[in-house]
């Protein structure tokens, strides 16, 4: 059966890539020995995806081909008989794949683990232990939604993001289902029902246009001047310039579109589980987010926002975006408020890392040699658990770092500084770009800093994991990764 | 030790190439060739040894700190509780000479805590103290 054979490849996108990755921690052996066919629910717990998943995760992809197909054969090129049959094959082959994909994946909960079980050569069954969970997502593509299904994403740190994925369970179901995720995440009895939210923060679709507006009125600022001066000096670039001017209306149309869909009707609302994301205009995202899980804040400044004082607040969870990158985990960068005024990102900052409001200093007079561009920005404090630094050159970034979180502790010196008597200590928190900058500090403060960065560190990372106990009484899986003993060889690929 | 021993092989392919060189090309060439050659391998062992002496790394009770650079001066700080999983490699030229490097990784990318040129001995001592102690302090994320 040729959609069959070459299932493997074509509707496994998640695992087929990376074999015995992530959350394949001990690959079941429910594997090489098992009859080819999926065995439909025989053992009990199993429950397989909603019917009409195939029809919406292959639906976009049929439709494009169709498309192509139609266009091409439409007679604009003239093409011969034989191509049109090889081109209605293609849609039919990968229709096939997902109805295959769709027959052999089923799922269940099992105590305090998610097990996915799919592929139909190459049996794949991931365990998803729900004390890790790094975030749930509940997503809404506008042809599931008009079908009334939904994509459940649960993130793990460390897994490609393709294996933690339900797609698609009608609408309710997903909406339990990431209560009792989150419910057994906690420690508590999986039939707790979903806990009541408080919503903090709505951001009103005037203000998400017109601050993605402002950007690129920004842009258009630079352009329209740099256009109209070519076209002024020859009359004849006119077609020189009209033709960038094009491209740049319609890109800068996408993206405004794009920016638009995705964080429209943004709403922030604080529950028990975690924080609640919801944002989206045709297709709907609606993330959960442990507090516990936030590895470090990012506020955002564009310049062009500050007459409204207006911000972007962005949370970095742990997980991997695509590959399974040796160089540990990535880290997920969501939005946690699209565009607000000060108050409103006090409120998320308070939600998200607690009290903490360390002082900041800035860094020495003479600093400004090394960094002209971005001085005025350069500050940077911490107290017991929370670590804060300013930096940017012309929008200010403002990183907050819990240091509980923190991985490691740098300090680079390049040779200016070593000529000014100057250090830059580095925290990092998981991923890749998740870092708190203590720029350009003199050196006799940075090298102590340093030291006591990580003392710091230490100590919260003990209260953190001091914390975590009772939260999980019954739990034996628990917060555990601090008390599991698992080889640290294995940790890579398990836990992360 | 090991940049020490990577120029010198890079010398000797300098040599090489120079004095192919000059068979091809004339007297002349062939020894200012050499002689470039000679004065290229000086300097790249001279910058080796300021980098090899620059390495340094200290185990203590609860982290690891490796020190490294010339020009732009690095620390680190990783806690062993923070450590993901430990890798020893050898490249061709490490095997010549029986070296390893140790490199530890976190959930961090930047987080960079890597000894090269350690003997064989030392970085099979080092990874499995690192993966007991990684063990026994491991915190979640």
């Amino acid at each position: 059966m040729i959609p069959g054979s070459d299932q493997p490849a074509g509707a496994g996108p998640g695992h087929a890539a990376n074999p015995g990755s992530a959350a394949g921690v001990t690959p079941v052996g429910t594997g090489r020995d098992q009859p080819v066919s999926p065995g439909p629910d025989h053992s009990e717990g199993w429950r397989r995806l909603h019917p009409l998943s195939p029809l919406v995760r292959s639906g976009r992809g049929v439709l494009a081909v169709l498309a192509v197909a139609g266009l091409s054969t439409s007679g604009a090129l003239g093409q011969a008989s034989g191509q049109r049959w090889y081109e209605v094959a293609v849609p039919v082959v990968a229709a096939g794949a997902a109805v295959v994909n769709w027959l052999v994946t089923r799922w269940k909960i099992d105590g305090a683990t998610l097990r996915i079980e799919t592929g139909l050569l190459r049996r794949d069954s991931r365990q998803l232990p729900l004390a890790r969970i790094q975030a749930v997502d509940l997503v809404r593509p506008f042809l599931a939604r008009m079908l009334g299904l939904a994509e459940l994403k649960v993130r793990l740190a460390g897994a490609p993001e393709g294996d933690g994925r339900l797609a698609y369970l009608t609408e309710p179901a997903a909406v339990t289902l990431r209560a009792r995720l989150l419910a057994a995440h906690y420690g508590l009895d999986p039939a707790t029902p979903e806990p009541t939210e408080q919503i903090m923060v709505t951001v009103p679709a005037g203000r998400l246009i017109g601050s993605v507006l402002l950007l690129t009125v920004g842009l258009a600022a630079v352009a329209v001047p740099a256009g109209v001066l070519l076209v002024a000096y020859s009359p004849a670039g006119l077609f020189a310039a009209a033709a960038p001017l094009l491209w740049w209306v319609l890109i800068s149309g996408s993206l405004l579109w794009q920016r638009v869909s995705s964080q429209y009707g943004f709403t922030v609302a604080a529950s028990p589980d975690g924080v609640r994301i919801r944002r989206g205009l045709l297709g709907t995202v609606a993330e959960t987010i442990p507090v516990a899980r936030v590895q470090a804040v990012r506020m955002i400044e564009p310049v062009l926002w500050r007459p409204l004082r207006w911000r972007r607040l962005e949370v970095d969870v742990a997980g991997s975006e695509g590959h399974d990158h040796p160089e540990g985990g990535a880290s997920v960068r969501k939005a946690l408020l699209a565009v607000g005024p000060q108050d409103e990102a006090r409120l998320l900052l308070r939600l998200a890392l607690g009290d903490a409001a360390p002082t900041l200093t800035k860094p020495p007079r003479r600093a400004w040699w090394k960094a002209a561009l971005s001085y005025h920005y350069l500050a940077a404090g911490h107290d017991d658990s929370v670590a804060v630094t300013v930096t940017g050159r012309i929008r200010r970034v403002t990183m907050w770092v819990p240091l509980a979180k923190t991985q490691s502790v740098r300090l680079v010196q390049g040779p200016w500084q070593r000529k000014l008597r100057l250090a830059t200590v580095h925290l990092d928190a998981a991923g890749k770009h998740a870092h708190a900058e203590f720029a350009q500090r003199s050196y006799s403060e940075a090298r102590p800093l340093v030291d006591e960065l990580a003392a710091l560190s230490r100590s919260a990372r003990r209260r953190a994991g001091l914390l975590a106990v009772p939260q999980q009484v019954h739990q034996a899986a628990g917060e555990g990764q601090a008390a599991t003993a698992v080889s640290p060889v294995n940790a890579a690929q398990s836990e992360a | 030790m090991r940049c020490a021993e990577v120029t010198v092989t890079a010398a000797l392919v300098a040599l090489i190439v120079g004095i192919g060189a000059g068979l091809a090309l004339g007297w002349v060439v062939a020894g200012s060739a050499v002689a470039a050659a000679v004065v290229g391998a000086a300097a790249s062992l001279w910058f080796a040894r300021n980098r090899y002496k620059s390495w340094a790394y200290l185990e203590r009770d609860e982290d690891l700190i490796v020190e490294r650079g010339v020009m732009i001066r690095r620390m680190s700080v990783v806690p062993y509780g923070r450590m993901q999983f430990v890798d020893v490699t050898a490249g061709p030229v490490d095997r010549v000479f029986r070296l390893a490097t140790v490199r530890l990784h976190t959930a961090a990318a930047a987080s960079d805590a890597r000894i090269p040129g350690l003997e064989r001995a030392e970085a099979a001592r080092l990874r499995d103290r690192l993966a007991a102690l990684g063990e026994a302090k491991a915190a979640g994320l």
